[in-house]
């Protein structure tokens, strides 16, 4: 506890101060150290370790901000934060920016006064049910009971669903992935829903996932990215296009382990010489030196590695790239170019 | 006659005939059976419905207690260690143990901090719940508070002692001038306190934390039982005085008094405490600036303090309310202004009558400390719900994890019951 605050909270002296300064990447320097917020616990997106290190598919890219800006991807606290308590923490100015598998919206955009700085994981909800119930399609679903996360857009989505459909559903509502997971298996309810990640995620640790299928029908669009607050443009840049430069990288083939080798000397392609900054100034331009694009990838890896580290199909949540591969392969993960 | 008698009986039994064992079904086990388990049909119909009930929670628990897995490294191992067979995983128990008593972030080498400041809880605590102990006792008591700051927040030391320094100097005010006018004592007290303060923070200088003898540890990096334990015994200590300051007010004369005091009893409790901890750390954040905001730690200790001193209050008040009106009078008679009569004759009856319900208060404090997992704090359970479920390991683990906290919680609330119950028959004074 810092030694003001202990004394000011003894003395209940309520110190008057302006709002969150504006110069984001200015404060994150002062203090060494970038908050960002991230889940209190998804699979493979964020979560501690047995030693307490932040890892996951969100945690990756708070890392690879902290190496571009202060050249550290340890330089990070990570403020844990749940559905209902992120978006107040990061327009207080308690965390610099939110990587927590926020679906972009309109409304949050616009009148939350938050600014998304792009898309890292393309999801939809999606509908999973216990194989013996012989659903092949969420149409099927009439008079379903369904465990649906409470404060989330799952939840609208699910109610437009359904009317669109013209079929009935009783909503089971829960709090947390974990108990939702808990109450399928007792049966509480016939169906999850949740993001399509997420709903593999859940059926890689059941004891059977044989036994259970994921249907079909993808009933939104949910694109998760990262998000910083309205006001400050120039941190929103760097976020976005720290972000743009894993995606450019893996487009470009550059990964972690020969980033080095190419962002020593500049090379052959223009493209990777302007993104590892030995030719132009794109790092002065957002406030950075010429290295921050590098630091980054060096730290964390491109895009596709982030990707395989922590929810591909090697690991225990077994996700293909599908939506989420290079626009070159026929997905939708596109970097503007780097000029 | 003896003698025509003698001869007109054929035989006459000299001895008395030894005792026969009392019949079967008369004595022991079988008694208590019958007495106890079988007396009625109705009777026996239900022992046996309970032997079924008992035996089917048996017949699931201990094979999977008993084939409890403690070595693997993630929840699928378990599994293939079982190979099917039932059993618990209690593997995420020992993985995570230091997770689930201290958080994932406090460091690890500094664990003997709040292992020293738990222990010497012991110490603390012994005197104010054993009355038989040695009053001097109390000076560690008082003293405790500091040093289990100091010990699990790390830091420079001058900071508790500068705070230790200021209680010190409102007391020592108090003492002086607290006896001609409570009102100058009172208020001279918190002023010097202010002042000690206040010069403290000017004399400390800010990088005195920085190279301390135990290194910092910030609020945000407590968690698991441990910020559990914090949180209880911190809020139960600080709501009972409170509570009883209240109550006393709420039956005050004064009406600024008696108003201030029942607006607030009444306000907070009837505030789901969930809704004062969202305040504590969702608004508390608009108010203040980023970088000078109150401890999130010390926001929810107040929040729930606040919280459960109204209830304590409102015991308290059913305490006094009980007592003969007779009592109040025998104090008036005495002579005793209102401080003697309250300390000497009113509220240590009071207070023992109340104990059943301030224990209750306590118990439902202490267990209402895990809400604080909604507001991303990683007490016990946040850390179950959160990081020890979504980690790729252990996601899909509850049985084992949850029974784990109510163990736990089960072992501190148990205690707490068995000490107030000691402790009423210790105060019992009547005759009944």
């Amino acid at each position: 506890m810092k030694k003001s605050v202990f004394f000011g909270a003894l003395a209940g002296a309520a110190l008057a101060g302006g709002v969150a300064g504006a110069a984001t990447l200015d404060d994150v320097k002062a203090r060494g150290k970038m908050n960002c917020g991230v889940s209190t616990g998804l699979v493979g997106f964020a979560a501690p370790d047995a030693n307490g290190n932040w890892e996951g598919f969100d945690v990756a890219l708070c890392r690879a901000v902290a190496s571009a800006v202060l050249g550290d991807a340890n330089a990070v606290e990570f403020v844990p934060l749940t559905t209902k308590t992120r978006f107040t923490a990061l327009s207080s100015g308690e965390v610099d920016m939110l990587s927590r598998n926020t679906t972009w919206t309109f409304s949050r955009d616009t009148d939350l006064k938050t600014d998304f700085t792009g898309i890292n994981y393309y999801d939809g909800q999606g509908f999973m049910a216990p194989k013996e119930l012989g659903v092949t399609s969420a149409k099927d679903l009439d008079g379903a009971t369904v465990c649906i996360q409470t404060g989330t857009t799952t939840e609208l989505n699910l109610a437009d669903f359904f009317r669109a459909n013209n079929i009935s559903y009783e909503p089971v509502p829960i709090e947390t992935n974990a108990e939702a997971q808990q109450q399928y298996l007792a049966g509480a309810c016939d169906v999850y829903t949740t993001d399509a990640s997420g709903l593999a995620a859940t059926r890689a640790t059941f004891e059977d996932p044989t036994a259970h299928v994921i249907l079909p029908e993808i009933i939104s669009k949910e694109p998760l990215g990262p998000l910083v607050r309205h006001g400050d443009n120039e941190w929103g840049d760097i976020v976005r296009w720290t972000l743009n430069a894993l995606i450019a990288a893996e487009e470009l083939g550059i990964t972690s382990a020969n980033v080095g080798e190419l962002g020593s000397a500049a090379g052959d392609n223009p493209e990777i010489n302007r993104l590892l900054g030995t030719e132009g100034n794109l790092g002065e331009m957002i406030g950075l030196d010429a290295d921050w694009a590098k630091r980054a990838i060096a730290a964390v890896g491109n895009y596709g590695e982030i990707f395989e580290k922590n929810i591909g199909e090697n690991t225990p949540i077994g996700l293909a790239r599908g939506l989420n591969a290079q626009w070159t392969n026929g997905g939708l993960i596109y970097a503007p170019p780097f000029r | 006659m003896a003698d025509t008698h003698a001869h007109s009986v054929a035989f006459a039994r000299k001895t008395q005939i030894p005792p026969s064992p009392p019949p079967a079904s008369e004595t022991g086990v079988i008694k208590w059976l019958r007495q106890n388990l079988f007396a009625t049909p109705a009777n026996s119909a239900l022992t046996l419905v309970a032997i079924w009930a008992i035996y089917s929670i048996l017949a699931g628990t201990v094979p999977w207690l008993l084939n409890g897995v403690w070595s693997t490294a993630s929840l699928s191992e378990c599994r293939d260690a079982l190979q099917g067979e039932v059993g618990a995983c209690f593997s995420v128990l020992s993985e995570r143990w230091n997770q689930l008593l201290y958080g994932f972030k406090y460091p690890s080498d500094q664990y003997w901090r709040p292992n020293l400041a738990f222990l010497l809880l012991f110490f603390a605590a012994a005197p104010v719940l054993f009355f038989d102990l040695p009053r001097k006792l109390l000076i560690f008591t008082g003293l405790y508070p500091f040093i289990a700051f100091w010990l699990i927040w790390g830091g420079s030391i001058l900071v508790p002692i500068v705070a230790l320094l200021g209680f010190v100097a409102g007391f020592v005010v108090f003492d002086r001038y607290g006896k001609q006018s409570f009102a100058t004592g009172f208020f001279g007290a918190i002023v010097a306190a202010f002042v000690i303060w206040t010069l403290g923070g000017i004399v400390i200088p800010d990088t005195a934390s920085e190279n301390a003898m135990l290194s910092q540890v910030p609020s945000r990096d407590l968690g698991g039982f441990m910020l559990n334990l914090m949180l209880g015994v911190t809020c139960v200590s600080l709501s009972l005085p409170l509570g009883i300051v209240l109550a006393l007010g709420r039956q005050s004369d004064m009406p600024l008094i008696k108003g201030i005091c029942v607006i607030f009893i009444e306000f907070i409790r009837g505030v789901p405490l969930i809704t004062l901890l969202f305040v504590a750390s969702v608004m508390l954040a608009y108010f203040f600036p980023p970088d000078s905001t109150v401890d999130l730690f010390l926001r929810v200790v107040i929040m729930i303090t606040m919280f459960s001193s109204a209830y304590i209050a409102e015991v308290i008040r059913g305490g006094l309310a009980a007592l003969p009106r007779g009592q109040y009078e025998a104090a008036d008679s005495l002579g005793l202004d209102y401080p003697q009569a309250m300390r000497l004759i009113i509220l240590p009856q009071a207070l023992k009558i109340s104990i059943p319900g301030i224990v209750n208060v306590a118990v439902g404090l202490f267990k209402d400390t895990t809400l604080v997992s909604v507001i991303s704090m990683f007490d016990l359970v946040g850390m179950i719900r959160g990081p020890i479920l979504a980690s790729t390991e252990w996601n899909g683990v509850y049985w084992e994890l949850f029974s784990f906290a109510a163990m736990l919680f089960f072992i501190v609330c148990y205690g707490i019951s068995k000490y107030s119950q000691w402790l009423e028959r210790r105060l019992a004074t009547d005759h009944r």
